[in-house]
């Protein structure tokens, strides 16, 4: 048998390991090393899916089960762009896939976004998921109104976080510290606001009509943002516009009003325009797009949910206009060229959208481009071996897939003695200390 | 509780919804895929993917399609994994285009 190849990728997200397993199933002798910044793998299997949706997390099983396929490494706690650079990667592989996803929060750039009390959803699903990142944010609850800004699916989490019981929550693996200030939480609506009228939406049904089971929240419309009642879907409405427009329907016409104590509002048709407060955010102004009238609301808290963007990774070219390493079908290019022996997969290749198995898809697609390639990429003149060892000096701390299990087995008993799935590890010191390793 | 394959894909077989499925949950024989429930983690991702709509929560089947729940069940219990995308059955096309009409 020849060399393998060696193939880093970068994130270990569904895409990098769906790209990792269509690597290694090909047939082709590779071996591949999968990089990741965090000592935790799974990216937002672990740290993006809602604590109270954990049907969805059993995904980790196939990650546990491409873990352990020959060829496999898991190289955890090394951030590349900081801790090794994408050239040194270059140098020591034959392709580097990059899987980093989209960790930046598009902003509204609109006047007080920068308010106290004004958040980015991703910060505060990092907060509720136990991201070592935001384990020391806090969020002010203390006011009746809270208002999320955006129509997809990550605002309905946003919102469905805020209004559910402590007791809703507290069988889940949400973080202990989430828990503990939502317990204390005095928020007792939730207004969900977004610009376009319900075709528009990009909310699941499955998870829009999760709002007409919750244990103490009626959900309702406002009848100010749809005078003429939902409107009939359009022949352009797909599936799941249609299934939206009938579940929105039903929550319209029971009125948000089966006297539970909280409510959450779904909103159309509404525009942020700034957000006002002494210091902290007190009002949100918002205007309906095409005129001139205007809502404001009062509230202590917003959280906008408009997208998300890769992170730009130093050497790699970036397309700013779609927020994404600059690619086609998965082979980043420079000024429409490819790069040879560098490639992008999931949200960093085509924007942050599709479920967990699209980027099984996006996986085969990018790997079938570097097995393409393989022939003719230069052989690396570096070790892959020698760059891990090297770099675990460097990052002082040496986190495989078999220490990840011990940060697992922990998280695993924790949560068995407070009754609940997994008690997550949220600083990255107690993850390495638990894995074996100083800290 | 878990995703549905019902007779509409019966003679197209297009396998889209194996090509997104993160949990290699589908089955197939000569004629149409199948969903096994015990390994389905409601994602969502094969239904819209569907060029003839064949697939269905089990919480939201159309009153004529429920036994499918049932078959999907038996039949994923007997038939292969199916993993990568297969070309659709002959007259895929045809049939889909019938079906939208």
């Amino acid at each position: 048998m020849s060399v393998p190849h060696r193939i880093a990728v970068v994130g270990s997200g569904p895409a990098g390991f769906y790209a990792a397993e269509a690597l290694l199933r090909s047939g082709v002798p590779v071996a591949v090393d999968l990089f990741e910044r965090l000592p935790a793998p799974f990216g937002l299997v672990r740290f993006g899916v809602a604590p109270d949706h954990p049907k969805l997390k059993q995904v980790t099983a196939v990650f546990d089960r491409i873990a352990g396929l020959p060829g496999f490494r898991f190289v955890g706690g090394v951030e590349v762009g900081v801790d090794v650079s994408v050239a040194e990667l270059s140098a020591c592989y034959h392709a580097v896939i990059l899987a980093n996803g989209a960790s930046l929060d598009r902003r509204m750039h609109i006047p007080g976004e920068d308010l106290a009390g004004s958040h980015q959803a991703g910060s505060f699903i990092g907060w509720y998921n136990g991201h070592p990142d935001a384990a020391g944010q806090s969020f002010d609850l203390s006011a009746e109104r809270a208002v999320v800004i955006g129509h997809g699916n990550v605002a309905l989490d946003v919102a469905r976080i805020l209004l559910k019981t402590p007791d809703e929550l507290r069988h889940t693996d949400i973080a202990a510290h989430a828990l503990d200030a939502l317990a204390e939480s005095r928020i007792r609506e939730v207004q969900i606001v977004g610009r376009g009228g319900v075709e528009r939406a990009r909310f699941s049904p499955k998870e829009l009509a999760e709002f007409g089971d919750l244990a103490a929240c009626d959900t309702g419309l406002d009848p100010d943002d749809l005078p003429g009642g939902v409107p009939e879907p359009t022949s352009e409405a797909g599936v799941e516009a249609r299934a939206n427009a009938e579940i929105l329907r039903a929550f319209a016409e029971a009125g948000g009003g089966a006297g539970k104590p909280r409510r959450c509002l779904i909103r159309f048709g509404l525009e942020p325009l700034h957000l006002a407060g002494d210091g902290h955010v007190e009002r949100l102004h918002l205007r309906r797009p095409g005129s001139d009238a205007t809502v404001a609301l009062d509230c202590g808290l917003v959280i906008s949910s408009i997208g998300r963007r890769t992170a730009p990774v130093p050497g790699v070219p970036y397309d700013a206009a779609t927020g994404v390493h600059a690619n086609l079908g998965g082979r980043i290019q420079a000024d429409g060229v490819p790069v040879p022996g560098l490639y992008a997969c999931g949200w960093s290749k085509r924007g942050p959208r599709g479920t967990i198995g699209t980027n099984r898809a996006c996986g085969v697609e990018t790997a079938a481009a570097v097995l393409a390639d393989l022939a003719a990429l230069p052989a690396p003149i570096g070790n892959p071996d020698a760059l891990v060892a090297n770099l675990a000096n460097r990052t002082g701390c040496s986190i495989d897939f078999a220490a990840w299990r011990r940060i697992e087995a922990a998280e695993l008993a924790r949560g068995q003695a407070a009754g609940k799935p997994r008690e997550k590890i949220v600083t990255r010191a107690e993850m390495l200390a638990v894995a074996g390793e100083a800290a | 509780m878990a995703y549905v394959v019902t007779d509409s894909c019966r003679g197209c077989r297009y396998t889209e919804c194996v090509t997104v499925c993160p949990v290699e949950c589908f089955h197939l024989d000569e004629e149409m895929t199948y969903i096994d429930p015990e390994n389905c983690i409601d994602c969502g991702g094969c239904a819209p993917i569907c060029p003839v709509s064949a697939i269905h929560p089990s919480w939201q089947m159309p009153a004529d399609k429920a036994g499918w729940v049932e078959i999907n069940r038996l039949r994923a219990a007997e038939t292969p994994v199916v993993n990568a995308k297969l070309p659709p059955l002959p007259g895929a096309d045809e049939r889909a285009r019938r079906l939208a009409s």
